[in-house]
Order: C-alpha cells, then structure tokens, then sequence
C-alpha cells in the first residue's frame, strides 16, 4: 500500500491532463482541481500520519530496488511540505474561481495550477536526483506558462527574464548531476550519500556542492533573487500567490534536503557560505521591502527576507535550528499565500498598485484590514500565531551554534518585515476613507473566505504547535541524522555493500 | 576519447556563454540551446565513453557501456526542447506586441 506515496504526484498530473478537455465546463474545470489539490493534501497528512508510526516509506518504481531504479521517499520533512502545499493550493484555487475571471479559466489557468503542485508534490517526494530534476522542470514549465497567461506587457518582459534565468539554472543543475554521476557514479540520494561520506569527502565533490548552492540559491532566491520581485509581482493574485507560497519553497527544500543528506561533509565551508549567504538575502530583502512603494513589489521582497530566513536555519544546522526551519517553512507557505492573495485584493478592489494612492480601506473593507493584519503579526513572528514558534526554534538553534551575528540579522529582519508592511496598513488600511460607501466595488464574501481560511490556519498552527510538534521533531531528527533516510531507502544491510 | 569530448564540450559552452551575454532575444536562446547539448555530451562523457560495446552486462564479458547518461539525456533533450520552444514563442509574442527584439527595446518600452 505504499503506491499512495505516488498519489500527491498523479492525482493533479492526471487531472490537469482531463482537465484540458473540458476547456468550455467552467464547473468541471473547477469541481475537479479543487477536489484534485484536496485529494493530494488528504493522501499527504494520511501518510504523514502513518509515517510516525511505520517509519520512512518508500515506494520503488517498476520493483527495481534501490539503488537501481527511481524511487520516491516519504519521510515527515518531505510529507509535511507536500501537504501544506496541497493544501495552500486548493485554497488558492477557491480564491481564483471568483476572481481569476473567464477568460483566463479558459487559457488553462487550472490545469497550469496543478501541474505546477504536481512538480512541486514531484520535488519533495523523490529520492533521485535526476528526478529531482525532472520534477524542477515539471513545476517550472507550468509556471512559465503560468506566468504569461494574461499576456500583458510587463508580463511578458518579466517572463523572459524569468525563463532566461531558470533556463542557465536548470543547466547548471544539469552540470551538476553529471559532474556528480561522474564523481560518485550513482543518483540515488540516499546511495549518494553513502558515497560521498565514503570517498571521505573529496575535494571535487565539495566543488560539485558548490555548483548545487548556486543553482539551488537560484532557485529559492538565496542571494541571487534579483529575477524574483519582478516576475513575481507581474501575474494576477491568485498565481503570484502560488508562486510566492510554493516556488521558492521547492529550491529550500532541495537545498536543505542535499545539504543535510548528501553533501555533510564540509560544513565549515557550505555553512559559512550559506550563513553569509543568507545574511545578505536577509539585508537586501530588507532594503527592497523599505524601498519600494508598490505593494506588490513589498510583498515580494518579504518572500525574500523569508527565504533568508529559513535558511538561516541550515546555516546552523543542528536540530533546533532546523526545526526552527521547519515550522518557519509551513508557516510562510500560509502566510505567504495569504499575504498575497489580500494584497492583490487591495489592487483589484481599488485598481491602484502605490501605497500612496489609497487609503482608508479598512473603513470600505473591514474584514480584508484585519486579514492583511493577522498577516503582518503572524510574519512578524507575534504570539499566538504561527511565525512565533518558528521564530524562538530558530533563536535557540542559532545561540546553541553561537551564530550570533546571524541572530542579529534574523531578529532584525521581523522588525523590518513588521515596518514594510506596516507602512502598507497605515497607508492603505488607516487614514480618511477616499472611496464612498456607494462607489465601492463589492467585495464577495467566496472571494475572502480563501484569506480567512488561511488567516485561521495560520493561527491553527500558532496555537496548536503541540500538535504539530511530533511532526516537525521527527523530521528534523531525520535531517540533523542522514542514516535514518539512508537505511529507510537502502536497508540496515543496504550500507554493507557500498 | 573523453579529453578530446571535454574539449569540445568547453568549446561550446564558450560559444553558449559569448552569445548568452548578448541582447539580441534569438542570440540569448541559441546561447541557451547550445549550453544545454554541451551538458548533454558533457553527461556522456561522465559515464564514460567506450567503443563499440553495447550496454549490456554479457555472459563473459566485463566490458560494456554506461546506459544510465543516454536515457538521462534523453530526458533532458526533451525538456531542453520543450523550454527553447516556449522561449522562442516568448520572444516572437514579445516581438509581436512591443516591437523588441533585444533587451534594450524591450526595457526602454517598458519604462515608458
């Protein structure tokens, strides 16, 4: 019964491929990816569940066992992921059948939506690495088309600036995997890192890991993230949000996934270069966010300051930290969403995008303010939501690793997270309202539930961490300890006939 | 064998990277397509390259060649396709609605 593991996979693959079918049935189109995303969400927390209790499962493609064949590996850090982004995608769907509008809903706007989670459920689940790279390719190329649907100008200029970067990314990684082939002589993640610890941590393997922080870095926003604010803030709402909640989660979850199983080798070296790294994401995502007068553009830079954030963690590397990393991880999934979907509310209720052009919203949109503020405390890390015990995790790890300059930089980071966008409230929410009660574009009560659902997850996951807690433990136990993924893939008798 | 692959591999990556720092869209995209067949041979020339073996494990034989780098090439062919078709078309619907074709039009029409 492990074949459900391929389920978060299939289940959207398949759908989006009906889906495109029935092009004209906006009721099928919507009936079934929302219920395609549930299903992928449900079959994600059922094996979590079972994970706590059978351990890792793993399911071998065709029979071939590992190391041969191309496998997927169940473990809670990967099924955690799979299921928040499930989930955050079948909300993000509902938010889009009422604002998304006709004539994208019939450009496949759906069936691009599930591909891309079909990509991303891929990515956290394989225990290949060429896979790993298929899958990349998988979300990518949905978000490319995802990206363009609409057709406007800056999208289209942003979309190629977009697919050029991911494209040179993409080969790298292509480099990468070769390079690796040649040097370990295998692709099985867990096989590799029964290599590479054998080869006692050559040299070239720790250039080959370099070569992976770049594209990975790429990929997520890790200081390389001057393509994301732009492409991000080109599509409508509900797929920037789907970008900013999944995208660069998929390059952290690589990213954490190969530094802590595979290249563990050198951490003096990775780790001081990702702990610079994410340092300089964490100022630079700052600076955008205080910079920039586009509420977009704000939101965007958060995703980066995020992603430094996050990472952060890994810099660290021992448990605390990563589970710090962890909890932070399907905290921003929620928020980010969220973050997103109330901002493009913003724009498309008033038509403008500068923070100066309104104000007074919160008089026109009550429940929209309050939502947008639930946000901004939750990303700020305020008890009792959900970016609090991400926040004190991430603190502990880094005293106990005596990172203290990162500390700093981490904490400081909230507080411009908090003054971005409280400047977004302050200048859009407070203040004379501009609009009149009769002139105000309604604003449907379906369009908001999305934002509500995700405002109550969010404090769900503040108030239940408890809850969570055995979870978010074991898998960060199983990251901090690569030899509890290797002999899950490769059996206790796998590591004797390295 | 493989030094000389390397070799040419290093060759056209040269080429991929001269006309990836270029403006014109079309250069850009070739740059790219030549980038990816570069790590394609670069792949085949990681499992290393053997003569006239085929890739299978013989009765007596120990010789024989990699089979793995072909079908991961040929996966990567497919997606290298995919993605050069969907840039091309890019670059034509940019063309088409801008009137650029590198990426100074492009931004000067986009800052105004």
């Amino acid at each position: 019964m492990t074949n459900v593991l391929v389920l978060p996979l299939l289940v959207p693959l398949l759908t989006a491929v009906v889906l495109i079918f029935f092009r004209e049935s906006l009721v099928i189109q919507r009936l079934l990816s929302v219920l395609a995303a549930a299903g992928s969400a449900a079959a994600g927390i059922y094996l979590l569940l079972r994970v706590q209790s059978e351990g890792i499962v793993r399911l071998d493609f065709g029979g071939w066992e590992p190391p041969y064949g191309i496998l997927f590996v169940g473990d809670s850090f990967a099924l955690l992921l799979v299921s928040a982004a499930s989930v955050v995608t079948a909300l993000i769907l509902i938010f889009a059948f009422s604002t998304i509008g006709e004539r994208f809903e019939k450009m496949y706007v759906y069936p691009l939506m599930l591909f891309l989670l079909a990509g991303v459920n891929g990515s956290f689940l394989t225990g290949d690495i060429f896979n790993l790279f298929v899958c990349f390719e998988v979300m990518l190329l949905a978000s490319y088309a995802l990206l363009v649907l609409g057709g406007r100008k800056v999208q289209l200029q942003e979309a190629f600036t977009y697919v050029t970067i991911n494209v040179l990314a993409s080969w790298f990684f292509l480099l990468g995997i070769a390079y690796l082939y040649g040097a370990a002589g295998t692709l099985n993640m867990a096989h590799l890192a029964v290599r590479v610890a054998d080869s006692g941590h050559d040299p070239i393997l720790t250039v080959i890991s370099l070569i992976f922080l770049i594209v990975f870095s790429l990929k997520a926003g890790l200081l390389l993230y001057f393509w994301l604010p732009g492409s991000y803030s080109a599509p409508p709402a509900a797929v920037a949000a789907l970008f900013g909640a999944l995208l660069t989660k998929v390059g952290i979850y690589a990213m954490i996934r190969l530094f802590t199983l595979v290249f563990t080798g050198a951490p003096g070296l990775t780790g001081s270069i990702i702990a610079v790294m994410a340092g300089l994401t964490l100022i630079g995502g700052s600076i955008g966010a205080l910079s920039s007068r586009d509420i977009r553009q704000i939101i965007s830079y958060n995703v980066v300051i995020a992603v430094g954030f996050i990472l952060v963690g890994l810099a660290a590397g021992n448990e605390a930290a990563l589970s710090g990393s962890i909890y932070y991880v399907l905290h921003d999934m929620v928020v980010k969403a969220m973050l997103f979907l109330a901002g493009g509310l913003m724009i498309t209720l008033t038509g403008k995008t500068k923070i100066g052009e309104m104000s007074g919203l919160l008089r026109n949109y009550p429940a929209l303010g309050w939502l947008f503020f639930a946000a901004m405390l939750s990303l700020t890390g305020i008890p009792p939501f959900s970016g609090f015990i991400g926040k004190v995790l991430l603190g502990e790890g880094l005293i106990g690793a005596e990172m203290y300059v990162l500390l700093t930089l981490a904490f400081a980071s909230s507080l411009f997270v908090l003054y971005s966008l409280l400047r977004i409230f302050l200048n859009c929410f407070m203040g004379e309202s501009i609009i009149g009660p009769e002139e105000q574009t309604p604003l449907r009560k379906r369009t908001l539930l999305p934002v509500a659902i995700l405002g109550v997850l969010t404090l769900a996951i503040g108030i239940g961490a408890d809850w969570l807690a055995p979870f978010v433990n074991d898998a960060a136990a199983g990251l901090a300890d690569p030899n509890v993924y290797i002999e899950a893939v490769l059996g206790s008798g796998g590591t004797a006939d390295r | 064998m493989e030094t000389i692959i390397t070799v040419l591999v290093g060759v056209l990556v040269m080429v991929a990277v001269y006309l990836l720092l270029s403006r014109n869209f079309l250069r850009i995209i070739l740059g790219s397509a030549i980038l990816s067949h570069a790590i394609h041979l670069l792949l085949l020339a990681m499992g290393g390259l053997k003569e006239g073996n085929a890739p299978l494990i013989s009765e007596e034989g120990s010789v024989y060649s990699d089979a793995l780098p072909q079908a991961l090439i040929l996966t990567a062919i497919v997606i290298s396709f995919a993605v050069t078709a969907f840039l091309l078309v890019l670059a034509y619907r940019i063309y088409r609605d801008t009137g650029a074709d590198n990426l100074d039009s492009m931004r000067r029409d986009f800052d105004d």
